[in-house]
């Protein structure tokens, strides 16, 4: 099966300019920090200096998304259940007896919003944010099932990504304070005369200290403290409604006081364990599955003393000795986001409408803007089961058929080159007008498994030398053996289908 | 010996008291002012508590004496957190203590299973905890058809080591799992019959129990079959939410019952329900309830003594506000691996108790 290619490939390569990384960390590190890597991405950091190249991962990050925002994102919730309800009973009324096609606009806004967000870290010129911005978002859940709201859900992403790689405790207090948090852990209807403890509990298990240090009565007091931070119904925004909140003396983790929702903050922020939650969370999310006691407890101290910086953190993590070890190579499972974004990434597949997309992730567990629950994605291991392990391949069976079949699920297909136009524009083009910006020009008869190098593979793949563009897909050894020989299209299309493009 | 046995986990923690409603006791009433079942809508059990008239597709079960309901069931020390809770159940551990192995791989540990057909178990929801474990093998799936074609499908033999890559040693292993299980099920699933009754679809649990009664039907020899129904973290604005959830789990489980009554299999399977708490006893500002301790669950099936098991937590004698446990819910386990495939194995209680449901 192997014939014509050796394993020496995946060893560490020997000599090179002593400062230049070298294409191993180069990918490794693109394989961590990006979407997808592609020959180009690591030809543009092997040669640097590697702690020089951490540094541009990390300067000027992207504050905003690129990607236009959908046009209801003003709207109030009032306003938005005044027309959910109209079209609730538009439908419900009918026409000539039959079911109308009304759009419910709560749906509707959901939809969009996560097309959006998919669109934004396929289109995104810094992938790392959108990590760091996806990582926050399963860090402090909120869901569209629950909040039903998505503006709000939208501006909450936005101060993920403006704090994505800024401040902890400022992203903490402002998720505090943030509408789509306060609807979904029902802070909004928390009132003296009777807290809800559902943010306070969640507040310390969850976002700060973690289980087992702090006890019950620690979490009544915190949902005392926070009584009275709350959303306005007309225009969205958080309020606070002094006549709501108890102001009595209340006693939280040992110290006593008469303490509102900034000083249980200020108390949890002084707490070491705060920091070891978060560098621990991370650490499986960048580095490997086990977190090193040792190595956390140092880059906590780091972080808390720093004032809870993040880019100084996760400078330190892409520097550390663990995440740089040839071991911890390949050693962390691909989430859905990675591998469902990433292949479009590397495959330069232009796909205008983002819902297939959605869908796909829905089935692999990782839908943005729902997670399972408020504790977020598991990860790990637990994103491969016998289900979604299948699901997955299939997945990426579709992509490389994407080449020749026209329609995916009706929702992805190809066009003769990138459009992201079409999602801008409009979010939601119909079937109809879609066609008409966009004619569908399949592709004739061949997928990428038996094109040979005149194949499209995406600007990023094209005239790439087999053994590189192998190396490049794959952080290790294939699992079941992939011929090296053949065509380009066919060398892409086992690598995607191999075992090891489930790791990173 | 040889009954199958499927799980209905209830995630977010179901609210017991208005589940098996104390209409009798004047402090449920002061507890639940807002959100309490009124006396006329609750189906009367006894003279001190009926089921939330939303269960009444259940009615047919109880009164041909097949539904069995525990009261009161939890553990000492409860924990509140959803996560920690639900592990605490799904690995019958003690609340101080962390187990990684599923209970019912538990009751498997040592045992000689028969080789079978590649498969001890199948989960139709995502949460396999209960019988993870090196003892079982388990399959997840949503759907069979799916499932043997995507497996048709995929790389059988590999020559590959893991090379103590401990993420690539999972992927190996459950690839393992898929290749075994589709060889075991394939010709079994492709010829069992479609269920007489269609489930209702608007929720997955039904589209999970019309898998779990074609598995049945099939008679695909697996030990357990776990199903899920969401949606229980209550809140805020309790009731419409709890209503339809009561609705939709009575009539599914209804389905159910008719079918396997019809297909000559309710007396082979016993049907569980667990959630991993109840809820505060007393009501919250925002109409909805937090998170609390016991709860009573539901048994079903054709060798299950019916009636009102265990003893229903009292009202006025709560603990930080929450319902003293009266059963512990590692006897509901230990009760079920006895009765259900003859292991005896008291899950680390110090005085395991045998709970009269079933035979």
């Amino acid at each position: 099966m192997s014939a014509g290619f050796s394993t020496g490939l995946w060893s560490v390569t020997s000599s090179r300019a002593a400062s230049a990384m070298g294409f191993d960390d180069a990918r490794h590190l693109l394989s961590r920090a990006s979407f997808g890597v592609t020959p180009a991405g690591i030809h543009a950091l092997e040669a640097l200096d590697y702690a020089a190249a951490v540094d541009g991962l990390l300067a000027n990050p992207r504050r905003e998304a690129l990607t236009p925002a959908p046009g209801w994102i003003g709207m109030g919730p009032t306003e938005l259940q005044r027309r959910q309800k109209a079209a609730e009973a538009q439908r419900k009324q009918g026409v000539d007896g039959k079911k109308p096609e009304i759009v419910l606009p709560v749906r509707e806004q959901g939809r969009e919003l996560r097309n959006w967000w998919v669109e934004e870290m396929i289109a995104t010129d810094q992938p790392l944010v959108e990590r760091m911005t996806l990582f926050w978002h399963g860090h402090f859940t909120s869901s569209l099932a629950k909040v039903r709201y998505p503006s709000s859900l939208f501006h909450q992403n936005a101060l993920f990504r403006r704090e994505a790689l800024g401040n902890y405790a400022s992203l903490l207090r402002a998720v505090a304070r943030d509408p789509a948090m306060l609807i979904y852990l029902d802070g909004r209807g928390s009132v003296a005369r009777q807290p809800n403890e559902n943010f306070a509990r969640e507040l310390l298990e969850l976002f700060t200290l973690g289980e087992g240090q702090y006890d019950e009565d620690d979490v009544k007091a915190a949902a005392r403290a926070f009584t009275g931070w709350s959303v306005d119904r007309e225009s969205g925004q958080f309020v606070e409604r002094p006549g709501r909140h108890d102001d009595g003396q209340k006693t939280f983790l040992g110290k006593s006081g008469r303490f509102g929702g900034d000083e249980i903050l200020t108390i949890l922020l002084a707490q070491p364990r705060t920091a070891e939650t978060i560098v621990e969370k991370l650490w499986r999310e960048f580095v490997s599955l086990k977190p090193d006691p040792a190595e956390v407890a140092r880059l906590a101290v780091g972080f808390r003393g720093g004032g809870y910086e993040i880019k100084p953190l996760m400078r330190a993590l892409f520097l550390s000795a663990a995440f740089r070890d040839p071991a911890n190579r390949g050693a962390l499972i691909k989430s859905p986001v990675d591998l469902i974004v990433g292949s479009v990434r590397v495959l330069g597949l232009p796909i205008p409408e983002k819902t297939g997309l959605v869908r796909m992730l829905q089935g692999l567990g990782q839908v943005p803007f729902d997670p399972p629950n408020v504790k977020g994605w598991a990860g790990g291991e637990s994103w491969i089961s016998t289900y979604t392990l299948l699901l997955r391949q299939q997945f990426l069976r579709r992509m490389i058929e994407a080449t020749t079949v026209a329609p995916m699920d009706g929702a992805m297909r190809m066009a003769e080159r990138p459009n992201r136009r079409a999602d801008r524009r409009e979010q939601l083009p119909a079937p109809e007008t879609m066609q008409m910006m966009d004619p569908p020009r399949p592709v004739e008869g061949r997928s990428l498994r038996n094109a040979g190098n005149e194949v499209r593979l995406g600007p990023t793949l094209t005239g790439v030398d087999n053994a590189v563009l192998l190396r490049a897909l794959l952080p290790r050894q294939p699992v079941d053996g992939v011929d090296a020989s053949g065509t380009a299209g066919s060398v892409v299309a086992s690598a995607l289908l191999d075992t090891a493009y489930q790791l990173k | 010996m040889g009954r199958i046995l499927l799980l209905v986990e209830l995630k977010g923690g179901n609210d017991g008291l208005n589940t098996l409603v104390p209409y009798a006791d004047p402090r449920y009433r002061e507890l639940r002012a807002g959100i309490g079942v009124p006396r006329e809508r609750v189906v009367q059990l006894d003279e001190r508590v009926g089921l939330h008239e939303r269960l009444e597709p259940l009615m047919d079960a109880w009164k041909a004496g097949d539904l069995a309901i525990v009261q009161g069931v939890g553990y000492p020390y409860p924990n509140r957190s959803h996560f920690r809770s639900i592990e605490i159940w799904d690995t019958a551990s003690a609340a101080s203590q962390t187990l990684s192995e599923g209970w019912i791989a538990q009751a498997f540990r040592g045992a000689r299973l028969a080789k079978g057909i590649g498969v001890d178990c199948i989960v139709a929801d995502t949460n396999a905890l209960p019988s993870t474990g090196p003892s079982l093998r388990t399959i997840v799936m949503q759907d069979a058809e799916n499932f043997l074609r995507q497996a048709n499908a995929i790389a059988t033999e590999s020559a590959m080591t893991d090379g103590g890559n401990p993420a690539l040693h999972h992927l190996l292993a459950v690839r393992q799992e898929i290749n075994a299980a589709a060889v075991g099920l394939r010709d079994r699933l492709r010829d069992a019959p479609a269920p007489a009754e269609a489930f209702p679809q608007e929720l997955l649990l039904g589209r999970q129990l019309d898998l779990a009664t074609r598995i049945l039907s099939a008679r695909v020899p697996v030990l357990a079959i776990k199903v899920a129904l969401g949606g229980f973290d209550t809140h805020a604005n309790q009731p419409p939410t709890h209503e339809r959830l009561l609705a939709s789990l009575a009539s599914n489980l209804a389905v159910l019952r008719r079918n396997l009554i019809a297909a000559d299999l309710w007396k082979d399977v016993v049907v569980v329900t667990y959630s991993e708490f109840g809820r505060r006893a007393k009501q919250n500002a925002s109409g909805g309830t937090d998170h609390g301790t016991s709860a009573p669950h539901f048994v079903m099936g054709g060798s299950v003594k019916g009636g009102l098991h265990g003893v229903y937590p009292s009202l006025s004698d709560l603990q930080d506000g929450d319902l003293r446990h009266t059963v512990d819910f590692r006897n509901v386990f230990a009760t079920l691996a006895l009765g259900c495939w003859g292991q005896s194995y008291d899950f680390g209680l110090r005085q395991p108790q045998r709970l009269g449901f079933l035979a």
